[in-house]
């Protein structure tokens, strides 16, 4: 069947229907991972965008259900240049139309996607539409497009009620699960993931998550190193979690734009007045800086994708990383009374993460969880439990 | 961190001869490297012993020493240059082993020379096979069971503790040169001996057998603060077992899912890490298909043929970024040339997919094994890219160049599906041929897999291309079936086979409904910046990035193709300098090119780059957006002139030499009557088309008649015969492939070869200079050893030479360079063949004048004439240098190939020895090409009957040189007849012990072995020949060479003078 992307400038792409049967609008966005779709399907921070994938070949490895990063796919729709026919892996369990139709996200394929991000870079993210209706009305459709927002989407991506996990038992603690020498079928069996093991430098902190639409390796990253994490839905008061008396709060990533979300930046000044460590990624970076005084911007084009740059300003090093976001902090409006820049993005110069004055706060623009993307920044967690154990240098 | 400032002065090491494993790639990176240290600031002395190369150009480096890569020739340089530092990881396995040669013995450090970029202790860590695997251990990286074993018996005693199959790999080898898989005692022992032989340090890894996991690649690049990136990953088609070299690489990898690839990637980045590489660096992991299990292949502490894919994969320039890492900046503070918006601390990311494809010589070896190994056998690649992989796949297919446009060009629809499981299990160059015709017999892809290993997701690639000619052959040709043949890359030409529709109505169908290729843009970062680079490939549907530029004056050079035997990298040489020497003069320049080994498709090279098949439909396409004025295609060899016609038909002018000049030096009737107006000899002989009349030329000539057909190079095909029955032969054999143009059955003259390149404006002509060949007619020109100025032959002849060349250019009517090849017998002086081109000696005889011949040629083209270019037509005088080019084989690599010369050429690369002394500078031309005589000063003589008056003078010089002279029965009767003093040995066919038995004993310096006439049948002859080679022995079938050679080690000397050619 016939499908249509067409873009509030009136663009319109011709493409074949995939996924489920139903007319969308959205904002489009592009993402440059080369691998790991379903880790983006399944990311909430794609609540309220469709994503164009700019790799040409999807669905190769067809889908890995372990590898979800939520308990369902996100995004309202999925744009992709060709979709493989078989899905070629040892842990696939379905293909991925197999899973676009059963979690209902429309999509269209076939389109020249590089020349969709051409105009997408150009013209800066764009709202769109994906239908199949051959006979669509331009004039009808386009203010519609103009007005559509992602809204609050947070309060959709977020846990209804809290729960916790416990903490992993490390698969094996001298090196990678995945030695040749040592390689352990069973374990292998029983995990289905190649778990990089971390040394358990976690055991005994108990970590509270505040998810704000959470991919599922952040509390995973922290149990694996033995902490005990609390996920907490995003409309949780403050109270309620220093009351439980965690080693430190964890702000997770999210959808939207920052400035939707007044009612919880609040609670989070909240937690910024008490002294309990704090560690926050992507969207929980950005209402820590809105909840403390500083402002942030849309961007162009956001940054998406798993190939990003990022130099971490205390060391001077230069770590590849994982991003996903459309809003950024807005360095010149910072106090460094409160906080101070601590990553930079190496290509624009935007800002990827702060280092909080005299409190134990950090916080990072990108994704130290990866999945999908570069594992390069996972020592981030590892710095967060040093300064939840009283062992922070900078505190 | 900025560039270290002690840094002033670096020697950079070449790669020395091309040989299989160690090819183009290092011209491409050491050009690369020297012009990003220049661009700092840095003076560049380079060493290397290759001519061909563009990085030996003056315009390159500031010192250039094209002299034998020996440790004690760089100890010369080093003493002479007095550079603070030097760059070893560029020049591939060959630099790094000289560059760690030199740390080891101390000399470098005695004369305060610095190693730059990675650490001599880390290339020992990621070299040394012991060392690397406890480094592993330590880090807690997994590598293959594994012992390093310097003895057959530890390493037998070893496997039987393992279990066979095994892998060996000896250690500090260049394509994996002696390795293999042994499946029993017998094929560990045979493997394991020669695999001792062949390392440097005597070692070879028994390693537990991987066959059949995933093999994928990771290139890395590290800094010297510890900034790391990945710039790209790629996987191999074929799975574990096949050398990467000879594997179809897909890049990035297709299979794997990003817990895998980033697994994988963490990997790559603690190893490069724990190793402290500065600079560029390539991991190999093998990846079990049906779990997260994985083990380290290996690590290549420096630019290799896999970083040059990755290069010209992604646009990140590698080995350019790795000279200014060297230099002590960090990734951070390297600009992206390409977006000029992004650093090179920066991953690429890809929005199309890459296929490269091997180049393997198996039509110049036709008695070698296809089979393909650990043990590398491609002389170059294709690489071709697409946003789908079916296109990406039929794009590099086409490339080839080997009769093949789809995967219907080898037939093997006769086999049966029993067969073609038995035929499945044969891992060969044919294996996707073969996976096709399986899918169209109906064989599931799980059988197909079990099979071959192969990954399913490309067995449904390649039953999707198989089910686009079902559906082409089963028709009708409806536009939308046209749009999807076209999406996956099918040529017009294969549409019009598989439908009967003629070709012209399919290219008017596509015309008529807008089905035409458009070019999309290598970015390095998917469309995510704006780049400004114009580094194009095609896709059919979307969006067109290439713009019809207007303004200046447009060229179009067509490049040269893969890296074969008898086309190789001078054709790139001349390309690139055709190329500069256009934009110089104002030009536009557009190269179209499939070989990313090369300098010419480097971005920067020129304007435009058209990474795309060199075929009819896809330079049309191109020049249906371009439009140029003109195309060149003197400089690309026989792939560019091969396309004269039809750029002719879409209306391209040809710029110099006219097609149908070109036509009349190679059409037989419209050549002899060129001769005859022009009263120029040449042998006589008669076109033929049939077996028949061939006979029937020959018997009327008289034996011994050469036979070729025309329109090759490098003598594809030609061979002398000297009786009805080997016409036969022949003649057979060259119509294996389809002919569309007549054969050649020629009188076969014995004399010298003389050969000379020269530039015509119309009407003056340049003569740089005369060379001469060392083996008299019958050995291929490219496998001769060449001498300028030629030595043996006097002033008239020179003149006449001279002559003849003026007379045949003008008749001609050449504008741009010619290439003549002479025989002279006495006085009198014969044309063998011209060829209104570009040729094999270019860069040669370009650097050893000072003469840069294919800059003037594109002058000459473009309109200037020689005169005005401040030259005085005619033969130029002679340079005080004697220069002499001699050819380097890969006969090793290639099991069971003939390596006895003859009208065929076989070698793969050269070298160059200069000198002001004839005789040093043969001595040095032998050093370079890996003869460093005396070792054990044994010789073995065995001569067909022809050659035995002449054995006798060389026997007496090898054995006043002290050596022991062992000969097979008749070659020992004359020689002791004649007083010369020889051990007779039995043949290999008599009782033991035979001259086999003497070879394998290792203590013999040198086989000097000549085929009876024609082919040598005598299994005799091949197996001595062959032991020789693949024991590592020295192995000479020519007697010309052989007294080259005992006058070059007469003259021996332990300090050789130097030569700075860039002084030329």
């Amino acid at each position: 069947m016939k499908a249509f992307l067409i873009l509030e400038d009136g663009t319109v792409f011709e493409g074949t229907h995939i996924g489920a049967s139903k007319e969308i609008i959205s904002e489009i966005v592009f993402n440059t991972s080369m691998a790991g779709y379903l880790e983006i399907l399944t990311d909430p921070s794609y609540a309220g965008q469709a994503v164009c994938m700019t790799y040409p070949l999807i669905g190769n490895y067809g889908i890995c259900r372990d590898d979800m990063e939520s308990f369902k796919s996100w995004p309202d729709g999925f744009i992709v240049r060709e979709l493989s026919r078989v899905s070629s892996n040892f842990r696939s369990d379905m293909t991925i139309q197999q899973f676009l139709d059963e979690n209902g996200v429309p999509g269209i394929a076939g389109i020249d996607t590089r020349a969709l991000t051409r105009i997408l870079r150009e013209k800066g993210t764009m709202n769109g539409m994906i239908t199949t209706n051959e006979d669509y009305c331009l004039e009808d459709i386009l203010p519609r497009l103009m007005k559509y927002t992602t809204g609050k989407v947070v309060e959709k991506a977020t846990c209804p009620t809290k729960y916790t996990i416990a903490p992993t038992i490390a698969l094996e603690q001298n090196g990678p699960l995945s030695g040749a020498a040592r390689f352990d079928r069973a374990a292998y069996e029983r995990e289905k993931r190649p778990a990089l093991v971390k040394s358990l430098n976690g055991i005994g902190l108990k970590v509270a998550l505040l998810d704000l639409g959470a991919k599922s390796n952040i509390s995973r990253s922290l149990s694996e190193r033995g902490c005990e994490v609390t996920v907490y839905s995003a409309l949780t008061p403050a109270s309620e979690i220093i009351a439980d008396a965690p080693d430190g709060i964890m702000l997770s990533n999210g959808p939207g734009d920052p400035k939707e979300c007044a009612s919880v930046i609040a609670e989070i000044k909240k937690l910024y007045d008490t002294e309990i460590p704090i560690f926050a990624i992507c969207l929980g970076h950005q209402l820590m800086a809105l909840a403390t005084g500083a402002d942030t911007y849309k961007m162009k084009y956001g940054h998406r994708g798993g190939n990003h740059p990022v130099k971490d300003l205390s060391t001077g090093r230069v770590y590849i990383s994982s991003q996903n976001h459309g809003y950024v902090v807005d360095t010149d409006k910072l106090d460094p009374s409160v906080a101070v820049p601590a990553f930079v993005n190496v290509n624009d110069g935007t800002n990827e993460g702060l280092s909080y004055t005299g409190k134990n706060i950090f916080t990072v623009q990108f994704h130290p969880e990866a999945c999908s993307g570069p594992q390069d920044s996972g020592y981030l967690f590892d710095r967060f439990i040093d300064m939840m154990k009283g062992e922070n240098e900078n505190a | 961190m900025p560039k270290n400032p002690n840094v002033k002065r670096v020697m950079v090491i070449g790669s020395g001869p091309i040989v299989i494993g160690q090819a183009a790639e290092f011209d491409y990176a050491g050009t690369q490297a020297c012009r990003s240290l220049k661009e700092e600031g840095v003076e560049v002395i380079l060493v290397n012993s290759n001519p061909a190369t563009i990085m030996t150009d003056k315009d390159i480096a500031d010192k250039v020493y094209v002299e034998p890569l020996t440790v004690r020739v760089l100890e010369q340089i080093i003493e002479k240059e007095k550079p603070d530092s030097i760059l070893p990881t560029l020049g591939g396995q060959a630099g790094l082993n000289l560059g760690m040669e030199l740390e080891e013995s101390g000399f470098l450090k005695a004369h305060n020379v610095t190693l730059l970029g990675t650490t001599a202790q880390t290339i020992r860590n990621a070299e040394g096979r012991q060392e690397f695997k406890d480094l592993m251990e330590h880090i807690g990286e997994p590598c293959a069971a594994s012992l390093v074993v310097e003895s057959v018996e530890d390493g037998v005693a070893f496997t039987n503790t393992i279990g066979y199959p095994v892998v060996l790999r000896p250690a500090y080898t260049l394509g994996g040169s002696g390795g293999g898989i042994a499946h029993n005692q017998a094929e560990l022992e045979e493997i394991l001996e020669n695999g001792l032989r062949l390392s440097r340090v005597g070692q070879v890894l028994v390693e537990r057998c991987i066959a059949g996991w995933k093999e994928i690649e990771y290139e890395v690049m590290r800094d010297s603060m510890g900034n790391c990136i990945t710039v790209c990953n790629m996987e191999n088609i074929d799975p574990v077992g096949v050398h990467t070299g000879d594997s179809i690489v897909v890049a990035p990898s297709q299979t794997l899912s990003d817990k895998e690839y980033q697994m994988l990637r963490t990997s790559a980045l603690k190893i490069i890490n724990e190793l402290q590489i500065t600079g560029g660096c390539n991991v190999q992991f093998a990846l079990h298909p049906t779990s997260f299990e994985y083990c380290v292949i290996e690590v290549n502490p420096r630019v290799s043929r896999s970083s040059a894919l990755a290069s010209k994969a992604t646009g990140y320039p590698i080995a350019k970024v790795a000279a200014k890492i060297a230099l002590g900046f960090t990734l951070d503070e390297i600009k992206n040339a390409i977006t000029h918006k992004t650093y090179a601390s920066f991953e690429p990311t890809l929005d199309y997919c890459v296929v490269k494809i091997p180049r393997l010589p198996f039509d110049k070896f036709i008695t070698a094994k296809r089979t393909l190994t650990t043990q590398m056998k491609a002389t170059g690649e294709v690489m071709s890219i697409c946003n789908n992989f079916e296109g990406a796949l039929m794009k590099a297919i086409r490339s080839l160049e080997q009769h093949v446009d789809c995967l219907l060009s080898y037939d093997f629809s006769a086999l049966s599906v029993d067969e073609l499981k038995e035929r499945l299990k044969k891992v060969d160059d044919q294996r996707i041929y073969v996976i096709a015709e399986a899918i169209r017999k109906g064989m599931d892809y799980d059988t197909i897999h079990e099979l071959t290993q192969i990954d399913v997701w490309f067995i449904d690639k390649i039953a999707i291309l198989v089910e686009m000619e079902q559906a082409l052959k089963e028709g009708p040709l409806t536009v939308e079936l046209l749009r999807e043949a076209k999406r996956i890359e099918f040529p017009d030409n294969v549409i019009s086979r598989l439908t009967g529709v003629p070709e012209e109505e399919i290219k008017k169908l596509r015309y008529d409904n807008g089905i035409v290729a458009v070019y999309k843009m290598v970015d390095t970062c998917a469309a995510e910046f704006a780049a400004s680079t114009p580094y194009y490939y095609s896709v059919f549907g979307g969006e067109c990035e290439a713009r019809r530029t207007e303004g200046r004056k447009k060229v179009l050079v067509l490049g040269s193709g893969p890296i074969r035997i008898g086309q190789g990298i001078e054709f790139d040489y001349c390309s690139v300098h055709a190329t500069w020497a256009f934009s110089k003069a104002g030009y536009e320049t557009i190269i179209i090119n499939n070989n990313p080994e090369t300098v010419s498709t480097d971005f920067d090279i020129a304007d435009k780059l058209y990474f795309e098949p060199l075929t009819p439909e896809d330079v049309e396409s191109i020049v249906n957006i371009e439009h140029p004025d003109g195309a060149v295609v003197q400089f690309g060899g026989q792939t560019a002139i091969k396309l004269t016609e039809s750029l002719m038909k879409m209306g391209v002018p040809i710029l110099g030499t006219k097609a149908e000049d070109v036509d009349a030096a190679e059409d037989r009737e419209l050549f002899d009557r060129i001769l005859e107006q022009t009263k120029i000899p040449r042998a006589a002989g008669g076109t033929v088309y049939t077996a028949e009349e061939a006979k029937e030329v020959a018997n009327r000539l008289g034996y011994p008649v050469l036979v070729r057909p025309s329109y090759v190079l490098g003598g594809q095909g030609m061979q002398i015969a000297i009786s009805d029955a080997e016409i036969e032969e022949f003649m057979e054999i060259i119509n294996r492939i389809a002919q569309d143009h007549p054969i050649l059955v020629d009188k076969y003259l014995m004399g010298k070869e003389v050969e000379v390149d020269a530039v015509c404006d119309g009407t003056d002509i340049l003569i740089p200079g005369i060379m001469e060949h060392i083996e008299r007619t019958g050995v291929h020109s490219g496998d001769s050893i060449s001498v300028y100025p030629a030595p043996t032959i006097g002033d008239a002849v020179k003149e006449k030479i001279a002559d003849y060349t003026a007379r045949l250019a003008r008749a001609l009517h050449v504008k741009g360079l010619i290439n003549i090849q002479f025989i002279a017998i006495g006085e009198e002086v014969y044309v063998i063949e011209v060829n209104p081109r570009s040729s094999r000696t270019v860069p040669y005889i370009s650097k050893v004048t000072g003469i840069p011949i294919v800059d003037l040629a594109t002058e000459v083209i473009i309109g200037r004439t020689i005169r005005e270019l401040g030259y005085i037509p005619g033969l130029q005088p002679e340079a005080e240098y004697y220069a002499v080019k001699i050819p380097v084989f890969s006969f090793e690599k290639i099991r069971g190939a003939e390596i006895s010369l003859g009208p065929e050429m076989k070698s793969t690369g050269e070298c160059l020895g200069i000198a002001k002394d004839f005789n040093e500078a043969l001595y040095k031309a032998f050093l370079g090409a890996g003869v460093n005589l005396p070792k054990h000063k044994n010789i073995i003589i065995t001569v067909k009957d022809a050659d035995k008056h002449e054995v006798i003078e060389i026997g007496r010089r090898f054995e006043k040189l002290g050596y022991t002279i062992y000969a097979t029965k008749s070659t020992a009767a004359a020689l002791n007849e004649a007083g010369v003093k020889a051990r007779k040995v039995n043949k290999i066919s008599q009782e033991s012990p035979t001259v086999m038995d003497l070879i394998l004993g290792h203590k013999i310096d040198l086989v000097i072995d000549t085929p009876t006439q024609g082919r040598d049948k005598s299994r005799d002859g091949f197996l001595i020949r062959r032991i020789a080679i693949e024991t590592g022995v020295n192995c000479i079938t020519a007697m010309d060479t052989a007294k080259a050679l005992v006058t070059s080690l007469e003259n021996a000397s332990k300090r050789l003078t130097l030569v700075d050619v860039a002084q030329l």
